[in-house]
């Protein structure tokens, strides 16, 4: 019997390839180089992004490759740049603490690239295979990457829960998809939402399986009440993976949200929208209300980056076009300002990440004014002030929920920002006029972490500023969708 | 008979499963394991997988097991004494009971329920041809995933296990 090959679109996928090559040739490259190589793993890593981000950058005209399996369009496009963004600026704010913590090793960053190849995947991913096979590459590079710095304990032990939980939760994911394919008989979405709109489908099953995939990815976005793990595992991993962590998994998470929920499953009569509504004010509230009672600076981000979650699946629960583009605005300025955030954290918390507490802060505009303002920027635009990108981003949320007529949700969303703003402005005044307890050299920021703080500074002026272009690009993606 | 086969394939499963959380011995918990892997492969084996079936076997119960025994024979665990209270006990068998209520409710429920259209498997089905086929054409993406992904796993396994890197 002849096998008949199916064509084989290269260039849908070549982001992805990219990445793997670079990070095979990270693979090779500590082998051959030993420990002369530490800087160059770096600059190496960050070629092949820019590489791969440039193949992202190419215009696509909207197609699905792989017999259905992947899907090239705007808003894959979109959110692959805003993943890669979040690797690049992850890979120069490690450049100088992994150097310290001595694990500037090729596998630590070729480890971020794999995870990366995942989440490209997922945003593409139109079939629930694609889907569940990216979600596990990102979830186990992940799982080695939050124990990295082996010799703290912290970090073993966010590891080990965060693997634990983690294949728990891949469980309820895989039993979610089986159900949904009993039910409909297909695994591709559009061939789910076929069955689902001609009726060809048993409602039970598909009730029970699109609950469980809602676990399954409810828990890699940290939504309440899927949430238990992320306090511990963001707080024991180190910092630049805390930062790589909050912000291009949760895009990832959430572009799988929109493919299934407002494509797919939206076609049966259940109230999925209602259901996330309601997943999105818990997340908001416990995120927030954790937040509130820190006193450690990075568990501080860790309960802020569940509240983001939340307001971000406030746009996913209005579920109308402006819902959507404002969900892809907000990952893309979460992205920008929640990692710098982390790298200034990362200085500041020095050796062993030993001074993360608000205290460490204190008297720090004395020692690093310019470090200082940029954190004050990041830290507002974290809040929602303006004229900062946060602000604008949280505004677009909220309209689109009030065009959506979810009133509820919108009050919900504006009382936790004002509480938001609170422990963003406590850590601010901690840096300006606090006396710091004791004298300590000033830190000096890497050529690295300063050019990821300068660009993230620029987005988040720029996009809070002029947001009009980015609205547009975003309405753009959605339109192919 | 069939039928048969089937509930006492899938009991002696579940017992197994259950049994291996449960026992002390590693030695014991990792052969219950093994028992569990092989009644899987017989489930299989009676939906028409059969490559499954034969793969589960040589991999899992074969493979990976003769692993797992012999870490368990290198480290020379001994039995340990339950640290765990008797309140943790009681928390953790109410927790595990409001689940398996749960659930049995969703079976009852879905067992009630009709598939709309199950279509018969054709007579190539689960063959190592038919599994091929498919692997090389229409999957031909994840497979390439699934490649990426073992490599990333055995990268991760070398760095968390090495004594110094």
């Amino acid at each position: 019997m002849p096998i008949v090959t199916p064509f084989i679109d290269l260039t849908a996928v070549a982001p992805e390839i990219v990445l793997s090559v670079f990070a095979c040739l990270l693979l090779f490259a500590s082998v051959c180089m030993k420990n002369h190589g530490a800087a160059a793993n770096t600059w190496l890593a960050i070629t092949g992004v820019i590489v791969a981000g440039w193949y992202a950058f190419c215009p696509v005209t909207a197609h699905s490759a792989f017999t259905g399996m992947y899907e090239a369009d705007k808003f894959a496009q979109i959110f692959k740049i805003i993943i890669l963004l979040g690797t690049g600026l992850t890979i120069l704010i490690s450049s100088k603490y992994s150097e310290d913590e001595k694990i500037n090793h090729g596998e630590y960053y070729a480890l971020l690239l794999f995870a990366t190849v995942g989440m490209l995947l997922m945003v593409a991913s139109s079939d629930m295979i694609t889907l569940f096979l990216g979600l596990e590459l990102l979830s186990i590079c992940l799982y080695v990457l939050a124990g990295y710095t082996r010799t703290r304990a912290e970090s073993n032990e966010a590891a080990l829960k965060y693997f634990l939980l983690g294949g728990f939760a891949a469980g309820f994911l895989l039993y979610g998809m089986a159900m949904i394919y009993g039910s409909t008989g297909h695994t591709d979405l559009a061939g789910i939402g076929k069955a689902v709109s001609h009726g060809a489908f048993n409602k039970m099953y598909l009730t029970v399986g699109a609950i469980m995939l809602l676990v399954g990815l409810g828990f890699k976005l940290a939504a309440v009440p899927f949430h238990q793990w992320t306090p511990d595992v963001y707080q024991g991993s180190p910092i630049p993976i805390t930062a790589f962590m909050s912000a291009g998994p949760k895009a990832a998470v959430l572009a799988a949200l929109i493919r299934v929920y407002e494509g797919s499953v939206s076609y049966m009569h259940v109230d999925w929208l209602a259901w996330l509504g309601v997943l999105a004010v818990m997340t908001m509230t416990v995120g927030n209300v954790a937040a509130l009672v820190q006193n450690d600076v990075k568990r501080m981000l860790a309960f802020s980056s569940i509240s983001h979650a939340g307001y971000a699946m406030v746009g996913l629960a209005a579920a109308n076009k402006q819902g959507i583009a404002s969900v892809i605005i907000y990952m893309l300025v979460y992205t920008l300002m929640n990692i710098a955030a982390f790298g200034v954290l990362a200085l500041v918390a020095r050796k062993n990440e030993q001074r993360t507490k608000m205290q460490d802060f204190a008297g720090f505009a004395y020692s690093n004014p310019f470090l200082a303002i940029a954190m004050t920027i990041l830290a507002f635009s974290l809040a929602g002030i303006p004229p900062m990108a946060g602000f604008m981003a949280k505004f677009y949320v909220f309209m689109s929920a009030m065009q959506a007529g979810l009133y509820w949700l919108v009050v919900a969303a504006v009382i936790n920002s004002a509480i938001g703003i609170y422990y963003y402005l406590r850590f601010t005044v901690s840096m300006y006029m606090r006396e710091p307890e004791e004298k300590l050299p000033p830190v000096t920021a890497s050529p690295a972490l300063l050019i990821a703080i300068v660009v993230s500074l620029i987005g988040v002026l720029v996009i809070g500023v002029v947001p009009a272009d980015y609205l547009d690009m975003a309405g753009r993606a959605i339109l192919s969708f | 008979m069939e039928l048969l086969i089937f509930y006492g394939l899938g009991l002696l499963a579940l017992f197994a499963a259950a049994a291996m959380i449960m026992v002390r011995q590693p030695v014991t918990s990792a052969l219950l394991l093994i028992l569990n892997m092989f009644c899987l492969s017989g489930l299989y084996a009676m939906l028409g997988a059969h490559l499954i079936a034969i793969l589960q076997l040589l991999v899992y119960a074969g493979a990976i097991m003769v692993l797992v025994l012999f870490v368990i024979m290198l480290l020379n665990l001994r039995e340990k004494k339950g640290i765990v209270s008797k309140h943790q006990i009681a928390l953790q068998t109410a927790g595990v009971a409001v689940f398996g209520v749960f659930m049995a409710v969703i079976a009852a429920r879905l067992h009630t329920s009709q598939l709309p259209n199950p279509k018969a498997v054709t007579a190539s089905f689960g063959t190592v041809g038919a599994v091929g086929r498919v692997l090389f054409t229409d999957y031909i993406l994840p497979f390439e995933i699934a490649s990426i992904l073992l490599l990333a796993a055995i990268v991760g396994a070398v760095i968390l296990a090495k004594s110094k890197v």
